[in-house]
């Protein structure tokens, strides 16, 4: 084959949105991808509560602050979506990897019921606490 | 890599809006990618418009029409024209799919029409498949066996036979690799769903003697273990096969053997 031009060649258009549609197989994959990081992220903000807690009453003052304020609340309300969210797909994937619902179908209903089902158990979570 | 945006030497450029039919009433408008290695531009999207009166069903027929009668320098592959040899593969209306058996009708507005994404393009809808058959060629696509030849044939019950069905079927086509948000990043090491469908297509063949050192070969954190089931690749599938599927009951198969 004559192959002189390897070099040069660009990268065909790819992005999902942008040139790839987006689907519920791929958007409520990714989304256990992107709830796992806030997920951590959110540690990572408790880690610093304990800290302040530990450190001294000024600096507890501070982030205590932080987190009881409208923005902590809201902060907190992602974090319970994303976690009950991440839950939900990591069941998806056991069920997977049992070997059921491997089917595009069933897997689309099981994306919209992690959707679905993430915010039903944020209301239940914010009715109950 | 995980990357979300294209090298410097692959952002679009608008390119030319081709003249509209003359004395048409029913006209669509094309939006196709194009590049050629020959004059050191960036790739570029032409714009054409299609008297859809005198055109065929297909999105094959439309780019043929293109080809024939606006511009002959328009560059793509096709062959059978009837799903069957999975040259026509292509990224239309923001999913791949073969040209030939994906109707003008199945998409709302403007068509859009790009190379499969995230490959080497060599020219206009033509990517690089190079690597894509490597990986192919890497899973042992053939019988092996390790017994004497019969004397006839290999034989296989019909429970057996029906094992392949949904495998067997695959021509190949690259738009369940091209589709694979995993693929575009670790196709370096990752084998994509094709391979992966045809490696397991080899695997469950009760004639076939060489299981255990198939599964051995995959065994590994990159070429099959990237697989995230995003089902992208069973979503696209022009031939209604589930690659994801075959992922699937590969892993299992893994874990049935180490337990």
């Amino acid at each position: 084959m004559a192959d002189v031009n390897r070099g040069n060649r660009p990268l065909s258009p790819f992005m999902l949105g942008q040139y790839y549609r987006p689907q519920m197989t791929s958007i409520s994959s990714i989304m256990v991808r992107i709830t796992g990081i806030a997920t951590l992220g959110f540690a990572f903000l408790l880690v610093c509560w304990f800290l302040a807690a530990a450190s001294s009453p000024e600096a507890f003052a501070v982030v205590d602050g932080l987190l009881t304020s409208w923005f902590g609340d809201l902060l907190m309300l992602l974090a319970t979506w994303a976690i009950w969210y991440h839950m939900l797909g990591r069941l998806r994937h056991v069920i997977w990897d049992l070997g059921y619902c491997i089917e595009i179908p069933v897997s689309e209903k099981m994306g919209w019921g992690m959707f679905i089902g993430a915010t039903v158990l944020t209301l239940f979570t914010i009715i109950v606490v | 890599m995980v990357q979300f945006s294209l090298p410097k030497n692959s952002k679009l450029k608008t390119g030319k809006t081709w003249p509209k039919p003359e004395g048409a009433t029913n006209v669509r408008k094309f939006q196709v990618y194009r590049w050629s290695p020959d004059d050191g531009e960036n790739p570029r999207v032409d714009t054409y418009f299609l008297d859809m009166d005198k055109c065929g069903p297909m999105v094959l027929d439309a780019l043929i029409k293109i080809k024939n009668e606006i511009d002959p320098t328009l560059t793509f592959r096709r062959s059978c024209r009837e799903g069957i040899c999975g040259s026509c593969a292509m990224n239309i209306d923001g999913i791949n799919t073969l040209a030939c058996i994906y109707g003008l009708d199945e998409i709302k507005g403007d068509v859009r029409i790009y190379p499969l994404p995230h490959m080497a393009v060599v020219k206009d809808l033509i990517p690089d498949l190079t690597h894509f058959y490597a990986q192919h060629a890497s899973i042992m696509p053939w019988l092996e066996t390790k017994t004497n030849r019969p004397a006839k044939e290999w034989k296989q019950s019909i429970e057996d036979r029906k094992k392949l069905d949904g495998l067997y079927e695959c021509v190949m086509c690259a738009s369940c690799s091209t589709a694979c948000p995993s693929y575009w990043w670790n196709s370096d090491r990752y084998l994509g769903p094709a391979a992966l469908l045809h490696a397991y297509r080899w695997i469950i063949d009760s004639r076939d003697e060489a299981t255990g050192e198939r599964l051995d070969e995959l065994e590994d954190p990159f070429k099959l273990y990237r697989c995230h089931t995003i089902m992208n690749c069973a979503k696209t599938c022009p031939k209604g096969l589930n690659p994801a599927k075959a992922i699937a009951s590969i892993k299992q198969m893994m874990v049935e053997r180490a337990v």
